[in-house]
Formats: structure tokens, C-alpha cells, sequence
């Protein structure tokens, strides 16, 4: 930690500039996986979502899930790439115990997907990534080191339930600029990936990945430095923080006079450093050829276009969309954004609701704060846009106030029960009869004189204490607009 | 009336019409077994006790032990696979037990399919029936040398550039290599996965239609198994050749050819053209190309597909230190000299370097062979040539010579290199009393014109003799 401090303190970057490529893993979300009929669903006793196929045994051949194959090209088509009409797949040989048959069906000169796009604002400033690739490849079996480290470890268990999972590898350019912009750019990418619904992107389950390549340049030189690769970076801030380190490492190494190792780094989270692999570890040659035991993949612009017509709205139309038809602000359409699921439950809700606004903020505001603060996902809580609604009704209507609201709110998540039902239950329907509150508001004035004193003598905040005592007469449920209209009407304004 | 001197046709006629059982075909061959598989050697793993409780209805069928069975081992002849049991049958024999045929046995083979004789077995070899003195050929020897001693009435076998006919050639017997995908190769076990394919042996043509009808069409497990419908291939078993145009490739009689064998095959032409077939040379110019595009090709893929014998999942496991050590301890241990020769040769081919000199080149030349292939079946039906230089050579008289026994394919691996189907019949026997083989080449899916063909020889040769043992 310490070094941390030490390496980017000393160094000043403005004079540098970094550029940033990202190689990006992807599960994808079939029920089946890409070569085989197993299951794919995460946590399951280790090695119980095996056959002889994904476990690679003598004799067993692959054969393509075609859903796999889609939700790959469609992820081509959400960041705007042009899908190849010939592709083909390749075997990446090299040994390691999770790679069932020693090597991995990837694609390598022939990808699905190449030439795309995508667009994020940093800073307020628009920024267009280009992205290479994006190829079909399939996941590696799991590595369960005894002991603290790999090193260490004396055994090694292995479980290859996630052996065979379909992936994409997405390749951007190097077109990044800042580590800043690499996170902005991954979460952008998450948004993206799951609103074309190819997948979950967990990235506690590991169903998103991210390498980086980075090097750093005297600002105005045009030819690129020398890179490195970081890895085992498991959250996009921990990318934003590696490469952090990174670039100030680079440039701290180039302005003592020495020189950048083209080499694969780790990122250390604890330590929050990269620290090199030794060399021996680094030299693959992965020997790519066809992989003769699949036939080349052709699609036909028919194919093509009616998946690309079946491609959901994607996250900036949305955002477009929101502020447009709800004449929500860009601040609100960009929080709604952040996953399909809360797009739709704001739409759903707004639908049935005249003041998108109001909506906006109740999902922005509690929906939001509550799931963090359960740590849930919005599909795993009972609050449905109508129910919501209804609670806003209520509001609307003047039967509950806002703070009665929330009160409400917080119940119907954990319980799912419906506003109308909690407020009925409860009691707590706001007291909008006139009559029955100028009752009580003439009992408070009579019984705080000092109040209303000071009140008439100019001291406006005076008034709350009259409030304070008609709403716990009601218990709270005395609506607050009529009480204070109310003794406005009975006092006078203040001063006179 | 001996059970082994029956053909497959009349075998299967007879447990048909009932006059004779499953069970008696499994005694009678077991019988023969144990009257010949000392000297011969056919076999890697026998069970009569376990064959007649899984009995079935129909022939019992000798498997080659890359070839996945449940139940049974399946070791490709490797101490890599000493012990290794397949939870799954390979397609071809879960076809066959659909069909009521049992496992006979696990067939000896060169290990993992590579090689020439058999000899590579790291168990034992297999012996020639017609000399024990000679090797029954490579890789399915096992298979070949089982048929021709009349231990099974048929057995299947697999062909990555020769490894059916050429054992077929010399053994006596008839063997079939298939068009690529016709058969499917679900649990054969990999050793060039865009070569290999499983074909049957057999004694006679149209026992090699009968089994063929068992196992080709189109397999959903295989991705690179054809879709078309396969036909009733006893449907093309009639002895007619009349117009039929026969090729005969300048390169496959050329220098090296045992002028014996060069002989009978002229011979076995000069029949078909008695019998109506216009015979006129061709020429297939690559064909010089293919033995080095061949073995380029087939280790570069076997150095992939035998890279998942690690001692991590299955199979043997030597220990080691770490992780590196298991791998390489495992792998010196398991694999037998040649394989390893193929596994580097085929590394090497890919290595980043010599990808383009060597694969890519070795690719191209593929491509060349096939064109040279479509072309010359613009102009005849089938090409006739010799299965093999040579007849049957001695024990060890190729072990420690690697490129003479690499030649012993010269005339069958461009046939892999072009997916194209191709019969091996037996037609003379040389001075010594040895078995030659006629090969006949067809385009892609003409395995039906193949066997007419076959069968039409065969009827105008005559019973070929039977070993003596």
C-alpha cells in the first residue's frame, strides 16, 4: 500500500498521456451451454453440471447451441458491428488443469463480430470507443486453490460446472484515455449487454471480465508506448484503480530513464498494486488452427437482420426516450438507465401514473435506497410499478402525506402488500375534513399563547409549534397543506 | 457347419429364418477364439460370459478399442488409456445395439491409431493370419486380422490414411473407409479429427453393405456428419459394369510399386474390363505432395486432440512435484514412441514460425488433391489402383523406420486428404501365399457405386482363399 502511495504521489501525469484497450469477457445467459446440453446456472454442487462433452472425455464432439450463437451476434449488433457472413471457429491450445481438452474453442482469425462502437460521455464531453471485436468462444472449468495463494497452495480442486458456459470476448481499440474513462466505458458496456438481454453481467459471479492493455506517451507523440496487460481486476472500480497505478508506475519507470517490460501484470486489490508474472509463465504460443470437429458458421443477411430487428431498445435510445416522452431530466434518464429492469419498472409505473416526475423520483429515491440498503435486486423484492402507483395515488389523492408515505413504502417492501391495504390497516389516512381540523387548529391556538404571540409579532417560524401540536393530536395523519392554510386563515398573517 | 466360415450375409440370413441364434454365433466365434487368438492376437479385451448375457439378435460385431463401448475399455491400444471405461457408447455402437448386435470384443490397434502394422500397440502385436511371421497392417489390424481368422464375421475399424484398407489389403479381407461424415465419428476417439473415419471390415462386398447399413446416416452429435439420407446399400450389389468408366492414376503405379502387386492389380482391371468397364489412365498430379501434406496435417491435429491426456481428469496419472511435472511425468509415461514422434511433429507444424511453411502449406496442398480428385471424376467413375506397394512385411522389419513405414500409405492418404470414400477387396495372392488389395476410389457419397463395383470383381474372381492357421 504503501508503494501505491509512493508511485503515483511522485508522479506528475499531465505531461503524459495514457491509452487504454480493453479485453472484455462475457458470459452469455443460454440455459444450455455453448457445445453441449448441460445447465448453466450458477451455483451447483461442484461438477454436477458435467457431461462427457464439457468434461472433454475421449471421443465426444461439440456440437453448437444455436441460442449461443445468436445472443453472441446480437452483442456484435448492440455495439454496432458488422457481422461476418463466413466465420469460423479455432482451437487456442495450451495446458492448465480447468481447460478440460487442453484447449479452448475460441475464434481467431474469422470473428463473428468487427468494427463496432460505442458511445459514452466523460465529463460531460461525448466519446466515441471503437470496438475490434467480438468473438464466441467457451469458458474454462474452475481452479479452487487450497491455502492462501497459488503458491502455496498444496492442493488444487477443480470444478467444472462453468467449463463450457458460452462467452464473448469483446476487444475495444485502444482508444481509452484515462482509467477514468476504462470504468465509464465498462459500465456503459454492462448497461448495453444487458439490455440486449445476452446476459446478467454479475460480476461477483465472474459472468463479466475485464483485461487491460496499457501504456502511456509523451502528450503530442503519436507513436503508441509500450504496453502491458493487467489482469484479475474484479470490479470496474478495482479496473479504475489498477490502471491507475499502472500509468503512474509507467511513467515514474520512464522518467527515472527506464524501460516498460511488454509483460502481463496482476492486479493486487489488497496491496492495490500490479506486480509482474515471471517470464516463464508468459511465454504462450497457443498453436490457433480450425477446429476441424465444427463446421464454419454462415449466416445470411436475412438472419442477421431479423436479429438485429428482435435487439431491445438499447440504453442511450432509452435515455433519449425517457427525457423525451417523460420530460425527465438528463440526471434521472441516466439512473434509470442503469439496468433494463429499472427502465421498465419506472415505464411501467409511469404509465399508469399522470406525473412521471413523481414516479421518477420515488424509484430514484426509496426504491432505490432500499434495495441498496437490503442488498437486493429490483426482481427479488416484492414492490410491483402498480403497487407503487398505488401508494402515489394515495399521495395524490391527499389520503396519505409524503412522510406517511414512506413510512408505507418500506412496509410494502418487505411485506409486498398494497398501499391502500398497510394505510387502511394501519390508520393512517390523512384527516382532510375541514371542520375537524379547524377544530383542532382552534385548540392549539388556544392552548400555545406564548406561540401565537410571538407569531403576530412577527415570528413566522412561531407557527410550527401550532403545526407540531395539531399533528400529534392526529397522529400525524392530520393533512399538513389544510392545517397550515388553517391557522394561516385563523391568525392572520404574521406581524399584524 | 462352422460358425466362423459362415459370411456376415449368411449369418444374418440364418438368425433371420431362426436357424440358428445369437448365442450360437457368440459360441462359435468364441470357439474360434480360443482356438486362434494365441497366435494371433487380435484382440485387447474378449468376455464371452458378458457377450451372451448381452446377446441381442443379430451378429455380434468386433470393435476397435478407440471406439467407445460402455461396458467395455476403450484403451486405443495406449497405457495413457489402460484403464480408462467410457460412461457412453460411441454412435456407431449404440446404432449397432439398437439394432441387436453385441460388442463382440475390443480390437487391437496401433496406439491411438498411429501407425501402419500394429506393431505400435503398446500391449502386444497383432499377427497376420495368412503368416505370423507379418504384420496384419495398421492401424485396425486388430480388426482386420479378426475378421480374416474367422474370429468375428465382422468388425469395424477406422481410417485416418489408410488404417482400414491398408490392414484389409493384408489380411485378405474387404474394408471400407467411408465418406467423410457418412459415418458418424460421436465417441471415436480423435486422432485427426478432419481425416478419421469408421468404416467395416468384412470377408466378402456384400457383407460390407449389410454392415454399413448399420452404421452410416446422419448423426446430430457429430457437427461435421452429413445430412443426406444413407440408402439400402445391398440395393447396388449386382454384378454389373458394363460402361462403367474406370480410372486408373498414373502416380499410384509408379516407382516403389512391388511389381507382384502391380501385376495382380492390372489383372483384377483387366476383369472389369472383360466385364464391360472402359478403363483409360488418368492422372492425380499432387499425389507426390500428399504423404508429407499428411503428416503435417494429421500430427498437427493430433498434437491438439491428444493434448487433453494430462492425468488431471481420467486415464493415467504419474505424480509430480507441481502441476508442469504431472502433465509431463503423465505424458512421458503414457504415450509410446511413436505418438509422441507425431505429437511433436504436429506441435511443430503450428508453432508460431511454422504455422505458414508447414500447416498452412500442407493446407493447400489438401486443397490441390481434391481438385485434382473432382476433376478427374469429371472423366471416369471410379479410379482402381493398389491399396498398397507391398504386401504384408516381417515383424520389426519397419519399427525403427519411421518414413519406410510412413510409405506404406502412399496409396490411401490422399483419399483422407479429400474426404472421399474407398474399398479395399482383396484380389490375388503373391508368390509367397500373401493377400494384395485392389482399392477402388469414388467421389464423395458413392460408397454404393463403390461396393457394385466391388461386388462385380468379387463375383468375377471367385471365392478368395482362407488363411490357414
Amino acid at each position: 500500500m504503501a508503494l501505491a502511495g509512493n508511485v503515483s504521489k511522485g508522479v506528475d501525469l499531465s505531461r503524459w498521456e495514457i491509452v487504454i484497450g480493453l479485453e472484455i469477457h462475457v458470459e452469455l445467459l443460454t440455459d444450455s451451454k455453448v457445445f453441449c446440453g448441460c445447465a448453466t446456472d450458477f451455483g451447483g454442487e461442484p461438477n454436477t453440471r458435467v457431461c462427457p462433452v464439457c468434461l472433454g472425455l475421449p471421443g465426444s464432439l461439440p456440437v453448437l447451441n444455436a441460442k449461443a450463437l445468436e445472443y453472441a451476434v446480437k452483442t456484435g449488433l448492440a455495439l454496432g458491428c458488422e457481422i461476418a457472413p463466413f466465420s469460423k471457429f479455432d482451437r487456442k491450445n495450451y495446458f492448465y488443469p480447468d481447460l478440460p481438452k487442453a484447449y479452448q474453442i475460441s475464434q481467431y482469425d474469422l470473428p463473428l463480430c468487427r468494427h463496432g462502437h460505442l458511445d459514452i460521455e466523460v465529463n460531460g464531453e461525448k466519446r466515441r470507443i471503437g470496438i475490434t471485436r467480438v468473438h464466441l468462444e467457451e469458458e474454462t472449468g474452475k481452479s479452487l486453490h487450497a491455502g492462501t495463494s497459488i503458491v502455496d497452495s498444496p492442493y488444487t480442486l477443480l470444478d467444472y460446472n462453468r467449463a463450457g458456459i458460452p462467452l464473448v470476448e469483446i476487444v475495444t481499440e485502444p482508444d481509452l484515455r484515462s482509467p477514468e474513462e476504462a470504468r465509464i466505458f465498462l459500465e456503459e458496456l454492462k448497461r448495453v449487454v444487458e439490455f440486449a438481454g445476452v446476459s446478467d453481467v454479475k460480476m461477483e459471479e465472474g459472468s463479466l471480465r475485464c483485461d487491460a492493455n496499457i501504456s502511456v506517451r509523451p502528450r503530442g507523440e503519436t507513436r503508441l508506448g509500450t504496453k502491458t496487460e493487467v489482469k484479475n481486476m474484479n470490479s470496474f472500480r478495482a479496473v479504475q484503480r489498477a490502471l491507475e497505478y499502472e500509468a503512474a508506475r509507467q511513467v515514474a519507470v520512464l522518467e527515472s530513464g527506464g524501460r516498460i517490460e511488454q509483460e502481463t501484470r496482476h492486479w493486487d486489490e489488497a496491496a492495490g498494486v500490479t506486480r509482474g508474472m515471471r517470464s516463464k509463465e508468459q511465454a504462450h504460443d497457443y498453436r490457433y488452427f480450425p477446429e476441424p470437429d465444427l463446421v464454419p458458421i454462415v449466416l445470411t443477411p436475412e438472419q442477421i437482420e431479423k436479429w438485429r430487428q428482435e435487439l431491445p431498445e438499447l440504453p442511450a435510445a432509452r435515455r433519449e426516450r425517457l427525457m423525451r416522452e417523460y420530460g425527465l431530466p438528463p440526471y434521472d434518464a441516466e439512473i434509470l438507465t442503469t439496468s433494463r429492469k429499472l427502465a421498465d419498472f419506472f415505464e411501467e409505473a409511469a404509465r399508469q401514473f399522470p406525473d412521471p416526475k413523481m414516479v421518477s423520483n420515488w424509484v430514484m429515491g426509496e426504491l432505490l435506497r432500499l434495495l441498496k440498503a437490503e442488498g437486493k435486486e429490483l426482481d427479488q423484492v416484492n414492490v410491483t410499478p402498480a403497487r407503487l402507483v398505488g401508494l402515489l395515488q394515495l399521495i395524490r389523492a391527499g389520503t396519505i402525506s409524503g412522510a406517511t408515505a414512506k413510512e408505507v413504502f418500506e412496509e410494502m417492501f418487505r411485506t409486498g402488500q398494497e398501499a391502500a391495504a398497510i394505510v387502511e390497516r394501519r390508520g393512517l389516512q390523512q384527516i382532510s375534513d375541514e371542520e375537524t381540523i379547524r377544530q383542532l387548529v382552534q385548540k392549539a391556538i388556544a392552548a400555545n399563547p406564548e406561540a401565537v404571540e410571538s407569531y403576530r409579532k412577527g415570528k413566522e417560524k412561531a407557527i410550527g409549534a401550532l403545526v407540531g401540536q395539531v399533528m400529534r393530536e392526529t397522529r400525524g395523519k392530520a393533512n399538513p397543506q389544510l392545517v397550515n392554510r388553517l391557522l394561516l386563515e385563523a391568525l392572520g398573517k404574521p406581524g399584524q | 457347419m462352422q460358425i466362423h466360415e459362415l459370411t456376415l450375409v449368411e449369418a444374418t440370413d440364418m438368425l433371420e429364418r431362426g436357424e440358428l441364434s445369437a448365442a450360437e454365433v457368440i459360441n462359435g466365434l468364441y470357439d474360434r477364439i480360443e482356438a486362434v487368438e494365441e497366435k494371433i492376437k487380435a484382440f485387447l479385451e474378449i468376455d464371452r460370459e458378458r457377450v451372451l448375457r448381452e446377446a441381442g439378435t443379430q451378429v455380434p460385431v468386433a470393435i476397435k478399442d478407440n471406439i467407445c463401448t460402455r461396458g467395455w475399455k476403450t484403451t486405443c491400444a495406449s497405457r495413457m488409456l489402460a484403464n480408462f471405461h467410457p460412461p457412453y457408447d460411441a454412435t456407431v455402437v449404440a446404432r449397432l445395439r439398437r439394432q441387436g448386435h453385441a460388442v463382440l470384443g475390443k480390437t487391437n490397434m496401433d496406439e491411438f491409431a498411429m501407425g501402419s502394422s500394429t506393431e505400435y500397440s503398446a500391449f502386444y502385436p497383432t499377427r497376420n493370419p495368412w503368416d505370423t511371421e507379418r504384420v496384419p497392417g495398421g492401424s485396425s489390424g486388430g480388426s482386420a486380422a479378426a475378421v480374416a481368422a474367422g474370429e468375428a464375421l465382422v468388425a469395424l475399424g477406422s481410417d485416418t490414411g489408410g488404417s482400414i484398407r491398408l490392414p484389409a489389403a493384408f489380411c485378405g479381407v474387404v474394408g471400407l473407409k467411408p465418406t467423410y461424415g457418412r459415418v458418424s465419428r460421436f465417441g471415436l476417439v480423435a486422432y485427426a479429427s478432419s481425416l478419421d473415419q469408421i468404416g467395416p471390415i468384412t470377408r466378402t462386398v456384400a457383407d460390407c453393405a449389410l454392415a454399413l447399413n448399420w452404421i452410416a446416416g446422419h448423426d446430430p452429435l457429430d457437427s461435421t456428419s452429413l445430412p443426406e439420407e444413407a440408402p439400402d446399400y445391398r440395393t447396388f450389389l449386382r454384378p454389373d459394369v458394363k460402361g462403367l468408366r474406370v480410372g486408373l492414376p498414373r502416380e499410384y503405379f509408379g516407382e516403389g510399386l512391388d511389381s507382384e502387386v502391380r501385376d495382380a492389380v492390372l489383372a483384377a482391371v483387366r476383369q472389369l474390363e472383360a466385364g464391360g468397364a472402359k478403363v483409360e489412365e488418368v492422372s492425380l498430379p499432387h499425389t507426390e505432395y500428399a504423404l508429407a501434406a499428411y503428416y503435417l496435417i494429421a500430427p498437427a491435429e493430433a498434437s491438439s486432440n491428444l493434448a487433453r491426456y494430462d492425468g488431471v481428469r481420467y486415464g493415467l496419472r504419474a505424480e509430480g512435484e507441481d502441476v508442469v511435472q504431472l502433465f509431463s511425468n503423465t505424458r512421458s509415461r503414457g504415450f509410446g514412441p511413436e505418438v509422441k514422434r507425431r505429437i511433436m511433429l504436429g506441435t511443430y507444424a503450428l508453432s508460431a514460425g511454422y504455422y505458414d511453411a508447414y500447416y498452412l502449406n500442407a493446407l493447400r496442398v489438401r486443397t490441390l488433391i481434391r481438385r485434382d480428385f473432382d476433376r478427374v471424376f469429371e472423366k471416369v467413375d471410379v479410379l482402381a489402383c493398389p491399396t498398397s506397394p507391398t504386401v504384408a512385411f516381417r515383424l520389426g522389419e519397419k519399427t525403427d523406420d519411421p518414413m519406410q513405414m510412413y510409405l506404406s500409405d502412399i496409396y490411401t492418404v490422399t483419399v483422407n486428404l479429400a474426404g472421399l470414400p474407398a474399398l479395399s477387396v482383396p484380389c490375388a495372392l503373391n508368390s509367397e501365399g500373401l493377400p494384395i488389395g485392389l482399392q477402388l476410389i469414388g467421389p464423395p457419397l458413392a460408397e454404393g457405386r463403390l461396393l457394385q463395383v466391388g461386388y462385380a470383381y468379387e463375383e468375377a474372381r471367385g471365392p478368395f482363399p482362407r488363411p490357414r492357421i
